[in-house]
C-alpha cells in the first residue's frame, strides 16, 4: 500500500518536474516563437497606442479577442477583414451609443478623436494577422436570411 | 482544542458574505441585459457589470480563504494567532481596495483584462495586503507546537498564489504575451494553486466531521494536490491553443488539460469514501452536506463540464462563447464558494456557541441554491451550444445570434432567483448565530 511519505514524494517530485517543463515551454514560446509567429516587427508605436486604449476603456467586458473576453457583444479579432476600416472607424467615433439603433444593445458612446480611432484600427489590423492556429474557424455552411 | 483568536474568522466570513450578494445583483443586471433589457446602460454599462461581478466573486473567495486559515491555522498547529490586530487590519485594508476598485469600474478606471481589472496602483496594495497576511499565518505555523500536512498545503496554496499575481502585472505590447501571462494567474489559480487550499479545507472538514485517522486524510490529499499539478501546470496549454502561441500547444495542452478531472475526481471518492469510513456521529449535518457537495459539484462544473470543451477541435468552436460561461459558473460554485461556504457552516456553531446546526433554514438553504445553479449551468449552455451552432458552424452574424438565445437568458433569470432565494437563506442563517465569543471559543475546548 501507498504510504504517506510515498504519497508526498509524488506531489513533490510531480511539482518538481512539471513546473520545470512549464517554464522551458513558455520560455521557447516566447524567446523563440513569439515574434515570427505574431509578426512582433509590425507592433508600431500606433498599434500600441491602440491596446493602452483598448485596455485603458475595457473593450474586453463586452468583446472578446482571440476570443478571450466577455460574450456580449462580436469577437473582434478579424473585425477590419470583416467590416472594414471605415466602418469600424464609425463606431469608434460614434457620439451615440453604437447598435442603439440596431441590435437593442449598446456600446459604450466613446466619440474617439480620429487618432485614437485610427490607432486602435492599427491594433485591430496587427491583431488580425497573428498566425492563430487556425481560429476562428470558417462556418461549415453560409446561411442566407430568408426575411 | 480551540483558541479565541479563531474568531478573527467570523469578520472575514461576514465581509465575505456581504460581497456575494453584491456579485449577485450585478449578475442580474447582465442577466437581464443578455435578454434585451440594457437598462441601466447609462450608469452600469455592461463591461461594468461584468468587472464588478467577477472582481467581487474573487474577493469574496479569497476573503473565506483568508478567514478559512485564520480558523484553521491556529487550530491545526495548536498555538494563538500571531497577530490578531494585523489580521483586523488587513481585513480592513483589503475590504478599502477592493471596494475603491469596484467604485473605480464605475468611473472607466481600470486595466482592461479579463479578470485582471484592478488598477495597476491599487494592484501594490493587494500586494503588500497579502503580505501581510502570509505573514501572520506564517509566523503562527513556525511558533505552533505543530506542523501538519493540512496546514501546510493551504499554506503553500496561499503562498503561491500571492506569487502568481505577480506575472499578471507585467505589461506587454503584444496581446498574445499579455494573455500568455494572464493565464499564468488566472488558470494557474482556479486548477493549480487554489486547489491546494480546497484540499486543505477539505482535509480539515473530513479530519473534523468524520472523525476519519489524519494520516489516513492526509496521505490522500497529498496524492490529490500531486495530481492536481501533474496535470493542471502543463494543462494551462490548453489556454494557448488561438492565442498566437505555438500550435505545439494543442496537443500538450488538449492531453495534459484532459487530465484534469483525475484531481477533482480523486477530491470526490476522497470525500465520499471518508465519509462512509467515518462515524457518523457528528451533529453537523449543514456543514457536512456542504462538504460533500463541494466535492462532488467541483468534479461536475470543473471536470466535467470543463473537459467538454477543452479538446483543441471541440475548443476551436465554443473558445469565448457562452458555453465557457456555463463551464466558468459551475466550476467556480462548486469547487470554491460552496467549500467556501461548507467551512463557515462548520466554524459558526464553534464560533459563536449557539448550535443551530441542522435547521429548516439551512436545508433550504443548501438545496434552493445548489439546484438553483444547476438550472442555471443548463440555461448557459443551451445557450452556449445554440451560439455555437448558429454562429461558428451555420456563420450566422454575432448580434443575429445572441437575438435568436435571448429566451434562454430568462430561464437563467428564473432559475438565478431560485439560487438567490437560496443564498439569502443562508445568510439569514449566518446571522442567527450571532456575534462569536470568548467564551464559545473556550468552552469549545
Ligand atoms: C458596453 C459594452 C461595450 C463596450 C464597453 C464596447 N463595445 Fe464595441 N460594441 C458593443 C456592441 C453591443 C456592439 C454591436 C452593436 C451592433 O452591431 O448592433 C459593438 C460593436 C463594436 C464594433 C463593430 C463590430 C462588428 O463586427 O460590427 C467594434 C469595432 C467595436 N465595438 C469596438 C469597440 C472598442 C474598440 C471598444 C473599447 C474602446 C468597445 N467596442 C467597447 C458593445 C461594447
Ligand atoms: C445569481 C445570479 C447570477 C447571474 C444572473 C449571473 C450572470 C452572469 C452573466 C450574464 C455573466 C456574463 C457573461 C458574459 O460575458 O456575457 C456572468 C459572468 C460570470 N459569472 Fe455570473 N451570474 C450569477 C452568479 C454567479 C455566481 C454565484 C458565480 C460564482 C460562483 C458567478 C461566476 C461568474 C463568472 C466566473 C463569470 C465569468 C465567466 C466567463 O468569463 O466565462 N456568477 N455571470
Ligand atoms: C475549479 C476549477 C475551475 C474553474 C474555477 C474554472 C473556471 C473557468 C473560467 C472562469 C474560465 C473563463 C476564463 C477566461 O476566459 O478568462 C474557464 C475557461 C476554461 N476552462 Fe475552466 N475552470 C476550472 C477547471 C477546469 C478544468 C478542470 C478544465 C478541463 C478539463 C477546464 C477547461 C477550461 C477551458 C478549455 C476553458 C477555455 C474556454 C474558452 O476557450 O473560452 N477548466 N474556466
Ligand atoms: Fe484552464
Amino acid at each position: 500500500m501507498l504510504t504517506k511519505s510515498q504519497a508526498k514524494i509524488f506531489f513533490l517530485a510531480g511539482t518538481i518536474i512539471f513546473s520545470v517543463l512549464f517554464l522551458g515551454l513558455s520560455y521557447d514560446t516566447h524567446v523563440n516563437k513569439h515574434d515570427e509567429q505574431t509578426n512582433a516587427d509590425k507592433i508600431t508605436p500606433e498599434v500600441v497606442a491602440g491596446k493602452h486604449l483598448w485596455e485603458a476603456n475595457n473593450c474586453m467586458g463586452c468583446h472578446t479577442i482571440f476570443g478571450e473576453g466577455a460574450y456580449y457583444a462580436p469577437e473582434l479579432t478579424k473585425v477590419i477583414e470583416r467590416r472594414g476600416a471605415p466602418y469600424v472607424k464609425g463606431v469608434l467615433m460614434s457620439p451615440t451609443p453604437w447598435g442603439e439603433y440596431t441590435s437593442g444593445r449598446k456600446m459604450v458612446a466613446y466619440g474617439f478623436s480620429e487618432k485614437e480611432a485610427n490607432e486602435l484600427i492599427a491594433y485591430f489590423e496587427w491583431i488580425g494577422k497573428v498566425d492563430l492556429n487556425g481560429f476562428p474557424a470558417k462556418p461549415k455552411y453560409e446561411i442566407k436570411k430568408t426575411k | 482544542m480551540k483558541y479565541t483568536t479563531q474568531k478573527v474568522a467570523y469578520w472575514f466570513f461576514l465581509s465575505a458574505l456581504g460581497l456575494l450578494a453584491l456579485q449577485i445583483i450585478y449578475g442580474f443586471i447582465m442577466g437581464f441585459a443578455h435578454m434585451g433589457m440594457d437598462v441601466l446602460h447609462d450608469f452600469i454599462p455592461f463591461n461594468t457589470a461584468r468587472a464588478v461581478h467577477t472582481n467581487l466573486l474573487v474577493c469574496w473567495l479569497l476573503l473565506g480563504f483568508m478567514g478559512s486559515a485564520y480558523y484553521i491555522i491556529p487550530e491545526e498547529s495548536q498555538n494563538e494567532l500571531y497577530s490578531p490586530k494585523l489580521a483586523y487590519i488587513q481585513l480592513i485594508s483589503f475590504l478599502a481596495v477592493g471596494v475603491t476598485a469596484i467604485i473605480a469600474y464605475h468611473f472607466n478606471w481600470w486595466e482592461g483584462r479579463k479578470f485582471l481589472e484592478i488598477p495597476r496602483p491599487l494592484d501594490y496594495l493587494v500586494v503588500v495586503n497579502v503580505l501581510a497576511f502570509l505573514f501572520n499565518i506564517l509566523m503562527t505555523l513556525f511558533k505552533g507546537k505543530r506542523q501538519t500536512t493540512t496546514a501546510l498545503v493551504l499554506t503553500m496554496g496561499l503562498l503561491f498564489s500571492a506569487l502568481l499575481y505577480l506575472p499578471g502585472m507585467i505589461w506587454f505590447d503584444s496581446q498574445t504575451l499579455d494573455s500568455f501571462y494572464r493565464w499564468y494567474v488566472v488558470h494557474l489559480w482556479v486548477e493549480g494553486v487554489w486547489e491546494l487550499i480546497m484540499g486543505g479545507i477539505l482535509a480539515f472538514l473530513l479530519i473534523k466531521i468524520t472523525g476519519v485517522d489524519r494520516e489516513v486524510i492526509e496521505k490522500w490529499l497529498y496524492v490529490i494536490v500531486g495530481l492536481t499539478f501533474l496535470s493542471g501546470i502543463l494543462g494551462t496549454g490548453h489556454h494557448f491553443y488561438y492565442i498566437g502561441a505555438p500550435s505545439y500547444w494543442l496537443w500538450i495542452g488538449g492531453i495534459f488539460s484532459a487530465l484534469e478531472p483525475l484531481a477533482f475526481l480523486a477530491m470526490a471518492l476522497f470525500a465520499l469514501n471518508m465519509y462512509r469510513k467515518g462515524e457518523k456521529k457528528h451533529p453537523n449535518k449543514t456543514a457536512l452536506n456542504w462538504t460533500l457537495g463541494a466535492a462532488i459539484t467541483s468534479f461536475v462544473g470543473a471536470g466535467l463540464l470543463g473537459a467538454a470543451h477543452t479538446l483543441p477541435n471541440v475548443n476551436l468552436y465554443t473558445h469565448g462563447t457562452l458555453v465557457t460561461a456555463m463551464h466558468g459558473h459551475m466550476a467556480f460554485w462548486g469547487a470554491y464558494a460552496m467549500i467556501v461556504l461548507a467551512i463557515i457552516a462548520y466554524a459558526m456553531p464553534n464560533i459563536t456557541g449557539r448550535k443551530l446546526f441542522n435547521n429548516g433554514i439551512s436545508q433550504y438553504a443548501f438545496w434552493l441554491s445548489n439546484i438553483g445553479m444547476i438550472g442555471m449551468t443548463v440555461a448557459f449552455g443551451v445557450a452556449g451550444v445554440a451560439q455555437v451552432y448558429l454562429e461558428r458552424i451555420l456563420g450566422v452574424d454575432f448580434m443575429e445570434t445572441q437575438k435568436e438565445i435571448e429566451p434562454h437568458f430568462l430561464v437563467l433569470v428564473l432559475c438565478a432567483s431560485g439560487f438567490t432565494a437560496g443564498v439569502t437563506l443562508y445568510i439569514i442563517n449566518f446571522f442567527k448565530f450571532g456575534k462569536p465569543t470568548d467564551e464559545a471559543l473556550v468552552a469549545a475546548s
